[in-house]
Order: C-alpha cells, then sequence, then structure tokens
C-alpha cells in the first residue's frame, strides 16, 4: 500500500477555494494536467457518484467517481475507476480548513494505493509532485494568488507595509464579497490584429484590461468560442472591428472582479456571453455586467464556450424568427455544422419532420443521430424531390439556410406556399440580386436575421440564454465535445476552421 | 453550546512544535499568561486523566483533565474541572497537522462550553482571541517569528 499526503497554505479563503473545488469537473479549468473533462451523463458535478471522464495533455483516458462531498466539513473523496498507469484501489480525498487567524485556507490532499512494487516509488512522486503539488500551485495561480490579481491586492497592501495580506485584504477574492472592484487595470494575453487579412493577422499580445466601471464586470476567461463570424471580422467582410482590435464574441470563465451597481453577478461566478461588441480572444475582459450570464452548475465553461453562440442562434431562429410548429416540415442545410446539428436536434424535439442537407456521408451520419427525418447528400435537385415526397407536394414551412449562394435558388424551390425562407449566412457567397415580385409566387416570407437585433439587450440575452439551458436541461439538445487550441493559437484555428478541416465547435483555451 | 475555532501556522515543522505542546503541564514554558503549573498526585504529564492545576498572570486558578492524548494526530483534548471563567461542560482540543509544502505546521485550538447566552459574545472572544489566539502567537514567537 502507497500513501500520498501532500498540503499547503493556499492565499484565498475558505469559501473561494472551496467553491472551486466541490465542482468535480473544474479540474479542467484549473490543473495544468488536464486536457480535457467531462461528467459523464451530464450530470452536475456536485453529484455525489459522479463520474469525471478526461484526457491528460499527454493524451490519457481516465475516469474517476466522487464518493464523498461535504459542504459542512469542505471534504471530498473520489476514487480512480480507470486509468493508463496501474494506480490500483486508488482513492483520494481532499480537505479544507480555514486559517483564520490569517484569511487563508490550509488545504490537505492524500491518497492510498496499491502499486506493483517496483513500480512504487515512481507512482508516489508522480501523484505527490505532478498532480497534488502542481494542482496546489495552479489552482492558487487560478485564483490570482501569484498571477496579476495577486501583484495588484500587493500594490495596495504594501501601503501598509505588511508583509502579509490581513484576512480583509485577502477577502477580496471571496465569492460572497459582492460590491465595486477596487482593483486597477490588469495586464493579459490577448490575439490582436492590427489590420485586416488572413489568419496570420491574429498575433498574441499583452493588453491592459482596465477595472470595470459602474455597470461593467470584469471577466477571467478561460475558454473561448471560436465562430465564422470571427472569420468574418478579420477579412473586414463584416465592418465589427476597426484595427488594432480584438476578434471574437463568445467566452466563459469567472467573474474577477464587478463594478457600482452590478447585482447580478458577483466575483467567483461562472459566467458566459455571446454576443457583440467584440472582443472575446483574451485572457481577461472588461465588458458590460448586463450582456453576461450566470452559467447553471451543471454547465462547465468549456461547453458553455463551445455552444451558446449556436444554441442562442438555434433558438431564436426556431421560435422567434418563424415560430416552428409541431408537423412542420423544415430544411435545415449543413445539418452537421454548429448551429446546424442545434437546429435538427431542437427542431426534431418541437415536432417538425427535419430534412437535412449535408456534404458527406460522415456528416449524414451526423444529422441522422440528431434525429433528421430525411437526410440528403448534396443540395441540388435531390434535396427539393425528398422534401416534396416527406411533405406530399406541399413543400417545406421553412427552410434554414446559411449557405447562401449554391442553395438559395433550391431553398426557394423546396418552399411551400406561405412558406419561410430563413437565410441566415452565406458560407459559400452572397445570394446574389433578387426580384421581390418572384417571392408572390408562394406568397413567401423572407427573413435575413442578424444575430445582434436579438441578443443587444441584457433582458434579452438573459431570455436566449434560458431557453438555450432549459433545451439542454430537457435533452432537447446534446452538446458536443469541442476541438480545442490554445489561446495563442488563434491563427491555426482560424485556418483549419476555414479549411473545414474540423468537426464540431472549436475552442480557444486560455 | 458555543464553539470556537482559531487556527493559524506555526512556522517550524510539527513534530518539533508537538514536541513543545505535548506536555500537559508546559503551559508556562510557551503560553504568555501562565505563572505556574503542576500536575496532580504527580503523576506523568502525558498520562491519560491526570489533572493539571495551574495559575495566571492575573491570579486566577484553573484546573484542567486531559481526556485525550494522541502522538499520531498530534492532538490533545482537555475538560476544564474548575475555573474563574464561568463556563460548563468546556471541553477544547488543541491539535497540528504538518503542512508539507514548506514543512511548517497549521494548528488548530478549538472549544465547545456552554454558558449564559448573555456571556456568549465576551466568552467567544476571551477565549478566541486572549487564550487560543495568544497562544499561537507565543509559538510563533517562540519558533522565531
Amino acid at each position: 500500500m502507497a500513501r500520498v499526503h501532500e498540503s499547503t497554505i493556499i492565499n484565498a479563503p475558505i469559501d473561494a477555494v472551496w467553491h472551486i473545488l466541490r465542482n468535480f469537473n473544474s479540474h479542467v479549468d484549473w490543473h495544468p494536467a488536464i486536457a480535457t473533462s467531462q461528467i459523464e451523463n451530464g450530470q452536475p458535478g456536485d453529484t455525489v457518484g459522479a463520474i469525471r471522464n478526461f484526457t491528460l495533455a499527454d493524451g490519457g483516458l481516465l475516469r474517476e467517481q466522487l464518493i464523498k462531498l461535504d459542504d459542512e466539513a469542505h471534504e471530498l473523496a473520489y476514487c480512480l475507476l480507470e486509468a493508463p498507469l496501474p494506480l490500483n484501489g486508488y482513492v483520494a480525498t481532499i480537505k479544507l480548513k480555514p486559517v483564520t487567524e490569517t484569511g487563508q485556507t490550509f488545504w490537505t490532499w492524500e491518497s492510498t494505493f496499491s502499486p506493483p512494487d517496483h513500480r512504487k516509488q515512481e507512482l508516489v512522486t508522480l501523484v505527490a509532485k505532478d498532480i497534488y503539488q502542481a494542482g496546489f500551485r495552479a489552482l492558487e495561480d487560478y485564483l490570482g494568488g501569484s498571477g496579476p490579481i495577486h501583484a495588484s491586492v500587493h500594490n495596495q497592501t504594501e501601503q501598509g507595509a505588511s508583509p502579509s495580506p490581513s484576512y480583509q485584504q485577502i477577502r477580496r477574492h471571496d465569492t460572497s464579497s459582492a460590491g465595486p472592484s477596487a482593483l486597477g487595470t490588469l495586464t493579459t494575453q490577448a490575439i490582436v490584429m492590427d489590420t485586416h487579412g488572413g489568419p496570420e493577422v491574429l498575433r498574441p499580445r499583452q493588453v491592459d484590461v482596465p477595472a470595470p466601471g459602474p455597470g461593467q464586470v470584469r471577466i477571467r476567461q478561460s475558454f473561448i468560442g471560436v465562430n465564422y463570424i470571427d472569420v468574418y471580422c478579420r477579412t473586414g467582410y463584416f465592418n465589427l472591428i476597426d484595427p488594432p482590435g480584438i476578434p471574437g464574441m463568445e467566452a466563459a470563465g469567472t467573474v474577477e472582479s464587478v463594478g457600482e451597481g452590478v447585482t447580478h453577478v458577483q466575483p467567483g461566478d461562472a459566467v458566459a456571453y455571446a454576443c457583440a461588441p467584440v472582443g472575446a480572444y483574451t485572457g481577461l475582459r472588461t465588458m458590460e455586467a448586463e450582456l453576461v450570464i450566470q452559467l447553471p452548475r451543471w454547465l462547465d465553461p468549456r461547453m458553455a464556450a463551445a455552444s451558446l453562440l449556436k444554441g442562442v442562434s438555434a433558438g431564436f431562429l426556431l421560435q422567434d424568427v418563424y415560430a416552428l410548429r409541431r408537423d412542420d416540415v423544415a430544411v435545415v442545410h449543413a445539418a452537421a455544422g454548429g448551429v446546424g446539428s442545434m437546429l435538427v436536434q431542437w427542431a426534431t424535439a418541437l415536432g417538425a419532420r427535419v430534412v437535412a442537407t449535408v456534404s458527406t456521408p460522415q456528416k449524414a451520419a451526423i444529422a441522422e443521430a440528431h434525429g433528421a427525418y430525411e437526410t440528403v447528400i448534396g443540395r441540388g435537385a435531390d434535396f427539393v424531390e425528398t422534401v416534396m415526397q416527406v411533405s406530399n407536394g406541399r413543400g417545406a414551412d421553412v427552410v434554414y439556410d446559411a449557405i447562401g449562394r449554391d442553395t438559395f435558388a433550391q431553398s426557394f424551390e423546396a418552399l411551400a406556399i406561405r412558406g419561410h425562407l430563413v437565410s441566415f449566412g452565406q458560407a459559400s457567397g452572397p445570394i446574389g440580386e433578387w426580384d421581390i415580385g418572384h417571392f408572390a409566387t408562394k406568397s413567401a416570407t423572407l427573413s435575413r436575421p442578424n444575430y445582434g437585433h436579438y441578443t443587444e439587450t441584457g433582458p434579452m440575452m438573459e431570455q436566449q440564454a434560458t431557453r438555450f439551458f432549459k433545451a439542454v436541461e430537457e435533452h432537447m439538445l446534446t452538446l458536443a465535445e469541442p476541438t480545442l487550441y490554445d489561446l495563442g493559437q488563434a491563427a491555426e484555428a482560424h485556418r483549419d476552421l476555414e479549411a473545414r478541416r474540423t468537426t464540431g465547435s472549436i475552442v480557444l483555451k486560455v | 453550546m458555543t464553539h470556537v475555532y482559531v487556527s493559524s501556522i506555526i512556522p517550524a515543522p510539527a513534530n518539533t512544535v508537538w514536541a513543545l505542546v505535548r506536555d500537559f503541564n508546559a503551559l508556562p514554558q510557551w503560553t504568555p499568561f501562565v505563572a505556574e503549573s503542576r500536575i496532580e498526585q504527580n503523576v506523568p504529564s502525558d498520562k491519560v486523566g491526570c489533572i493539571r492545576a495551574f495559575s495566571l498572570n492575573d491570579g486566577g486558578r484553573i484546573r484542567e483533565q486531559l481526556l485525550a492524548l494522541s502522538d499520531y494526530d498530534m492532538s490533545c483534548t482537555y475538560a476544564i474541572l474548575e475555573s474563574p471563567m464561568g463556563v460548563e461542560n468546556y471541553i477544547a482540543t488543541l491539535s497540528l497537522t504538518p503542512v508539507t509544502d514548506g514543512n511548517v505546521t497549521f494548528a488548530e485550538w478549538q472549544a465547545r462550553f456552554d454558558c449564559p447566552a448573555n456571556r456568549e459574545a465576551e466568552l467567544i472572544q476571551q477565549i478566541g482571541t486572549h487564550v487560543f489566539q495568544a497562544g499561537f502567537n507565543a509559538l510563533k514567537r517562540h519558533f522565531g517569528r
């Protein structure tokens, strides 16, 4: 039997440390050894019995089960179910205690397991150093213990010439302490473009992030969603960035500090946003608090960054732009894409029959798995014929078309009398000039919705996000694992996105 | 029942701190508020059940009985038999835990007791600050900080 016992003092209050650790899936946010992680079966991260399924930076896959969670004693225990190493019978315990004198936290992390004798020393060292000791420092950094925030706090405390921060000073990090921030400007890594152009214009750079003003919030971002609109902003096709500027419309993380008058979120809250103005490709961001959404406990920041913008889009396309009805026939183009796969699942769950179009057999399999009534490979005459069969010759009640030039004419052809063509993108190019009189042949409705107009105020964003979260909770939508890139690799992520080398969402990890 | 809990970091290895505080008769050696102490009936100070009788700098006299002593957990639990403080059913535990990161000591001192409701705040302050935290401050000075 081997036993590992490590303990440390964390320069943050016990509530702040426990708030993170009690979420069994949080390790992907702060522990450097963890590459990806998710709780199986979509359970919340504080469910005793929950299994976290995670990969290490070297690709190793592990599964661990939460077997004890005690908010009163600040203790949790977990055991290993599967691992690439012989850590047989591994059971670990995490315990926190307050250091009342200083406001810090005493953290004990220990475990027992039965390794083969010849590997005992190696494995004990691995667990103690690479997992526990590395984890201690990483969590402190994550909490701002030795990062830029730390420096800021010290600038303030040094005036009092105190060698160790007092309890009150440390309480700035306390998740339970809301109120105006007293912190100044912080520095972080961001992706800045000095000019419009190809992926190469996306360059990492240190930037200053101001303290939140009245009504604002500063977010310590952990994951950033990459969307096709970011490419349009980069090339200048959309005029949303006047260089130099920072692209990106979607990210998730935790609130670092809040400005005056902000009440709906407080420091330590897990939050996300998916809206203009652009500027998401950064480690820290200050923005209007009302656009920031508090994440439900079951949705970790990585999955939120992968899905919020696409889920909100699917929500207003299906319910606001056109109010989908049970038994409608709906066409979804690019049905295995980010928004497309959400549209297929959600529309099917609402009772519509979905005709999905895709470009490859692999993508057809995805659309079918999501419940598409019929799936067509290619977007020529075939899909129009399929729509007519499914609708008994009537045509589609609604067509969701983000392809543009290559599909617009067929989309109109597939439409029923008084059908609704929703054109929400043009991945293949502009649709060209159309005579509006032609729409009279079907009394057709045409919409060209703009994401911004459905999410531009706090209440609108809140309503859209709530609807999306509810759809996931009710299993109308299943969220897919994103492909992760480091923030510094934003240019590479854009190259792969434009070359369609990826499937599913792309997320940048800070 | 009232609970007082105080914890601190002592800048010395836990074994070293424990060697000093495990002696139930050693309060005059490390606390600033105990003038003199003896173990009743001349039994060893690590005999569970022994009673220490000590006097405070202000002249107050206290008798406490050792209920548990663990070299394995580095903890010591005792009860007040007689004191001028006006508490009942008072049981306290002093415990040490190694902090492996830096080889220092996490020290905890806590007590549970009954008292009149109108004296609770005053007693928490007196015991928490002027006994437990004062004791930790003395330990920190003793070990060089």
